[in-house]
């Protein structure tokens, strides 16, 4: 990191003008108006419509192929099977096992094995029909301990640990003595259900392959990089000849950020046919694309002094991969890697294994590997505190990791506003005045976390900048932003002009984005990680700023005066100490063009060196983190076992809110998104192999009466290194919804719910439990 | 997008004409209303009509009116927005107004009719799915297939009576008017379903649902409709319990009915319930009227066992049948309901 990367939390020119206002998103009114464009609103002359054959059987053998039939149906261009694209890939490097159509295995019922383009979607999913497949027929792994059990058959026969993906074992600190002195043990198993990301918009893309043997893909990603090097790669095409565009996003949440199998096999359609190919996936597709949250079955052990300072965290948990790896590396260190904060604890050891299953492919989604560990010890905790008689926030506070400190996992937290959190939500809620004094049926619960905004570990290790920023200055006054940056909803293109209207003192009209586009915009490495408005809010930074001396010093020659009188505010030049002397900006833009030359400059951002000095060290150091912390209130139905989310307070730590309203806005979504994966969501494979219900009725989402109040509460601890000290605000917000909830359950009606979802059929189990523990000596009596 | 196969459309524009285009196509036809049901059951393949007789060109089908004899008649094409919203409705069959205004979501009780909810397909986990997933299942008792793989051997199909204004539009005695091109029948709704989740109806391909009706209810009705669902909306019923108590006078129970559906093929009546509610007395003796109220929900347990047909668990499903049926009955007492969690 260079002391161009640090930019400073102040305003640029005395006071902020559009940071902290909330401004409306750049792209609201063409998305509420239908003028916005995605994916599937793109057509071309000549397009063809091409669907996928997909494997009904959730592990075997493909013995054989015949598409013949299918390419004699009149409308159909081509045909294409895995021999056509043999070359694996996958998002991190270790780990490439996908192909983009199935070469000589299926892994799960809904693996692509064929692609047929024709001329309308009719005519492709008729010859679909006309191709025949020959199976052989394996073993399915279902359930993931059978998977860790035997390796026979493995799923992936190039493995040399059987069905295992990946194993991570790291300890730090005397964790055995820790515990073999603690005063309190808390143990308990946890189960984490398997969720998927259940964006609005389906997978879509539309290929071109130009006559001048350059490829066009735009496609619903939220990695336009890493697309196109995926693409070069299996195609066999060189980069240069490769344009991804992502036009208008219709939500990703983490399941747009694996190369998916229909990029790969529109484009060689579009190439063998020379016509455009549009590919766009049924809902029931997109959750056999999935890359959904993993399951994860956890054991933790949480050791504590008698005032219940923690001592030691030990945990082993083993994570349900489906059947390919995607990010699944990555995965199985979040498991472990982003534990070690908001909470100070010196002892931490943790075993995660990742094994194969012929179930979908589980990925990233928002809060990626972090959800369901967070879920488990927050629980933990609050168990500690009832075994200690503590409140669950004193506990905390007795345990807090501070500002400027480094985890036990050797990862650096600089500014950090979890303090704050715990009160704002502590106060909002009545915490204290109605914590426990509620009637029965009636609880409250909290927890809290702590997230990263963006790591400084690269997907593919590289020397260059993870976000690069270019702009372009027109004598109209007019600003255009080239961003890489993957705007999927979150805002990211809002928060670029932001930064530049901040930085050059424009309106946000004078301003406007072309994002995620190869072929005019610099890298930036995509959405995911919480990286956009930390990274990208620097590289935008750091490219005004190369400009702003330029411009300042053109107007001041012109007008004869010192350069420290200029000030550039809402699209004029001022002079600080002449208020009737005034230009438009594009007058100041016109003088230093002519005084130095055409305008324009580029800024970048990277990470400092950051991390542990171990095998996995740099996975999950991020170079700022987010806090957060919930206070959930609950109504339990004690005879119907259902449980209703009445009210959530969410307090989060993003640094500086740029734009609050979107902070806000990725604050409750967030917290509706880990109380729905709590009380209904559910991406179940069930017993023959096949997705229980996929679909957007059966998958259930939390409609509108189906959700709480929800009360956004933003902290700003500026840190140091974030844009004018921002930092994420995407995916932490989620993490603690699922532990409070759970917790305050235990407030309600004096159970503990540990295996997700919390369905009332368990509700009821539990409740049942509880009342015969309570009442042995009745028990045993009508026992006999 | 799920591609919808391709048919020949149909818009007469009088009930003759749709009649005899009915007799004309016979079992090739699929009658449109809403297309709630009929359109998704098309795209997963369920159904492949070669004709698609749509209705809403055709007059005289939609509509709620008093007969003279106090009987209320609604038309089969009445959106069930407008069943719901209904002051006479609301004021003299409770239950049915509460039942239609939980059908689903707001924009599909616009589109649904209530005809079409009455006529409503059987629906079941391993059925209502694409035709590639129910493909890959080997297919099942209801389409393209032979076993069932709710009940492992079992022979008759278990597809589950899925409508919510049936159980309500049954404890209130209603009638169909079934239109033939040749002939109009009125058939009880006691006598219109059975158990068989392949076809749960006794509607010949050639015939229409014209018009619900249902006679005067007793100057003392009181109904609820209790619905059980994950979601405050959208979804089918997990299980759906109609209550009808009709008091006297002196605010004595008369006459008593208690119907569920979501269970197997056919909606179910609790055997009994009318005994042991009759005579009780909620507004005078409330606890004697629970205890009765109890007594039928217990009813309801033991005779009302739902399978795992839908999705989800469905021992919780069994465990909520008594409990629902005594709060549908309890809210029908009190002049309230519907029984449901938002």
């Amino acid at each position: 990191m260079g002391a161009r990367d640090r930019h400073g939390i102040d305003p640029p020119w005395g006071e902020f003008r559009h940071v902290g206002q909330g401004s409306t998103k750049i792209d609201g009114l063409a998305k509420a108006t239908g003028a916005a464009l995605y994916a599937d609103d793109l057509s071309l002359p000549l397009m063809l419509h091409a669907k996928t054959l997909r494997s009904p059987h959730p592990h075997a053998r493909l013995r054989a192929i015949d598409s013949g039939a299918a390419l004699a149906l009149p409308g159909v261009h081509a045909v294409i099977t895995g021999r056509d694209l043999p070359v694996r890939y996958g998002i991190l490097p270790w780990s490439q096992d996908e192909t983009a159509l199935a070469v000589d295995k299926v892994r799960f019922v809904g693996d692509p094995v064929a692609a047929v383009a024709a001329v309308d979607e009719d005519t492709a999913n008729e010859a679909l029909k006309r191709i025949r497949v020959d199976y052989e027929l394996l073993h399915p792994f279902l359930d993931p301990r059978e998977s860790l059990a035997r390796g026979d058959p493995p799923i992936h026969e190039d493995r040399k640990e059987g069905n295992v993906s990946k194993k991570v074992e790291l300890a730090f600190g005397d964790v055995d003595s820790a515990f073999a002195g603690a005063a309190v043990v808390i143990e308990g198993d946890y189960d984490f259900h398997g969720t998927t990301h259940a964006a609005i918009e389906p997978h879509c893309v539309l290929a071109r392959y130009g006559p001048d043997g350059v490829l066009t893909l735009w496609s619903s990603t939220q990695i336009t990089h890493y697309v196109h090097r995926a693409l070069s790669r299996v195609l066999g095409l060189p980069p240069h000849r490769i344009r991804v565009i992502q036009p208008c996003l219709g939500g990703a949440f983490g399941g747009k950020s694996d190369p998916f199998s229909l990029e790969f096999c529109a484009s060689l359609l579009a190439i063998r046919t020379a016509r455009p190919v549009k590919m766009l996936y049924t809902r029931e597709e997109v959750f056999y694309a999935h890359r959904g949250r993993h399951p994860m079955q956890m054991r933790y052990r949480t050791a504590a002094g008698p005032d219940g300072r923690l001592a030691a965290v030990d945990a082993r948990i083993l994570i349900d991969g489906g059947a390919y790896s995607s990010y699944g590396l990555v995965t199985t260190y979040y498991s472990g890697q982003l534990l070690t904060g908001p909470y100070h604890f010196p002892a931490y050891r943790f075993e995660s294994t990742r094994v194969f299953t012929n179930k979908p492919p589980c990925g990233p989604k928002r809060g990626h590997g972090s959800v369901q560990p967070r879920f488990a010890f927050e629980v933990q905790l609050d168990r500690l505190a009832e075994r200690l008689g503590l409140d669950p926030f004193e506990l905390r506070r007795r345990n807090l990791l501070g500002a400027d400190a480094t985890t036990v996992n050797g990862q650096r937290v600089t500014s950090n506003g979890f303090a704050r959190c715990l009160e704002r939500v502590e106060e909002a809620s009545g915490w204290r005045q109605r914590r426990g004094r509620l009637p029965r049926g009636r609880g409250l619960g909290m927890a809290g976390s702590m997230y990263i905004s963006g790591t400084n570990y690269p997907i593919y290790p590289n020397p260059m900048p993870q976000s690069g920023i270019q702009l372009k200055l027109d004598r109209s006054g007019l600003v255009t932003v080239f961003s890489g940056g993957n705007d999927i909803g979150q805002g990211t293109n809002t928060i670029v002009r932001c930064l530049v209207a901040e930085e050059l003192g424009l309106q946000l009209e004078q301003v406007r984005v072309v994002a995620a586009d190869t072929d005019l915009c610099p890298v930036d490495l995509g959405a995911y990680s919480s990286r956009g408005t930390f990274m990208i809010g620097n590289a935008v930074l750091d490219a005004c700023r190369k400009l702003r001396g330029t411009l300042v010093s053109a107007v001041a020659e012109s007008w004869g005066v010192d350069p420290r009188r200029v000030r550039f505010v809402d699209g004029a030049v001022v002079d600080l100490e002449d208020p009737g002397r005034s230009l438009p900006t594009a007058d100041a833009f016109q003088l230093a063009e002519a005084r130095f030359d055409t305008l324009g400059a580029t800024g970048s951002y990277n990470t400092p060196s950051l991390g542990g000095d171990y095998r996995g060290g740099t996975i999950g150091a991020s170079p700022a983190y987010s806090f957060t912390a919930h206070v959930v209130e609950v109504t339990v139905d004690e005879e119907t076992g259902r449980i209703t989310c009445e009210r959530a307070w969410i307090a989060h730590d993003c640094g500086r809110a740029l734009n609050p309203v979107l902070v806000a806005g990725q604050m409750e979504g967030s917290a509706y998104m880990g109380l729905a994966e709590a009380l209904v969501e559910e991406h179940e494979v069930n017993r023959f192999g096949l997705h229980r219900g996929p679909s957007l009725l059966d998958y259930r989402l939390p409609t509108s009466v189906d959700t709480p109040e929800l009360h956004s509460l933003i902290v700003e601890s500026l840190d140091p290194e974030g844009p004018y000290g921002a930092k994420e605000a995407g995916e932490g917000p989620l993490h603690p919804a699922i532990p409070a909830l759970s917790n305050a359950v235990f407030d309600a009606v004096g159970i503990r719910l540990q295996h997700l979802p919390f369905t009332p059929g368990k509700v009821l189990k539990a409740l049942r439990a509880a009342a015969a523990e309570r009442r042995p000596a009745v028990a045993a009596v009508s026992g006999t | 997008m799920l591609r919808l196969p391709s048919f020949r459309l149909e818009q007469p524009d009088t009930l003759p004409q749709a009649l005899a285009l009915l007799d004309q196509a016979g079992p090739e036809a699929a009658v449109l209303a809403g297309g709630t049901d009929l359109l998704p059951n098309m795209k997963h393949e369920l159904r492949r009509p070669s004709v698609v007789i749509a209705l809403s060109r055709v007059k005289g089908l939609t509509g709620i009116a008093e007969a003279a004899d106090g009987a209320i008649e609604i038309g089969a094409m009445t959106p069930l927005a407008e069943v719901a919203q209904s002051a006479l409705v609301a004021r003299a069959l409770p239950a049915l107004a509460q039942a239609a205004a939980l059908v689903a979501g707001p924009q599909l009780r616009q589109r649904g009719t209530l005809g079409g909810n009455v006529l409503l397909d059987t629906r079941c986990q391993y059925v209502n799915q694409s035709h590639f997933w129910r493909s890959a299942l080997g297919f099942c008792l209801k389409k393209d297939g032979t076993v069932c793989h709710v009940v492992a051997g079992g022979s008759r199909c278990v597809a589950a009576a899925s409508a919510d204004t049936v159980p309500a539009l049954m404890t209130l005695g209603a009638v169909l008017e079934v239109a033939r091109h040749d002939r109009t029948r009125q058939l009880p709704i006691d006598a219109f379903f059975v158990a068989d989740g392949i076809v749960n109806r006794r509607l010949e391909p050639t015939e229409l649902l014209t018009r619900v009706r249902v006679p005067r209810p007793a100057a003392g009705h009181r109904g609820a409709y209790g619905k059980l669902r994950e979601r405050g909306s959208i979804d089918f019923p997990l299980l759906g319990v109609a209550a009808r108590l009709d008091l006297s006078e002196a605010g004595v129970v008369e006459h008593a009915d208690l119907v569920l559906t979501s269970l197997a093929a056919a909606p179910r009546r609790v055997a009994g319930a009318a005994d042991a509610l009759r005579g009780s007395a909620p507004g005078h003796a409330p606890a004697e009227f629970e205890t009765a109220v109890r007594r039928v929900a217990e009813l309801a347990r033991r005779q009302c066992r739902p399978l795992p047909n839908l999705p989800g668990d469905h021992e919780w499903r069994g465990e909520m049948v008594p409990v629902y049926a005594r709060r549908t009955l309890l809210a029908a007492a009190a002049g309230q309901g519907p029984v449901h969690h938002v």
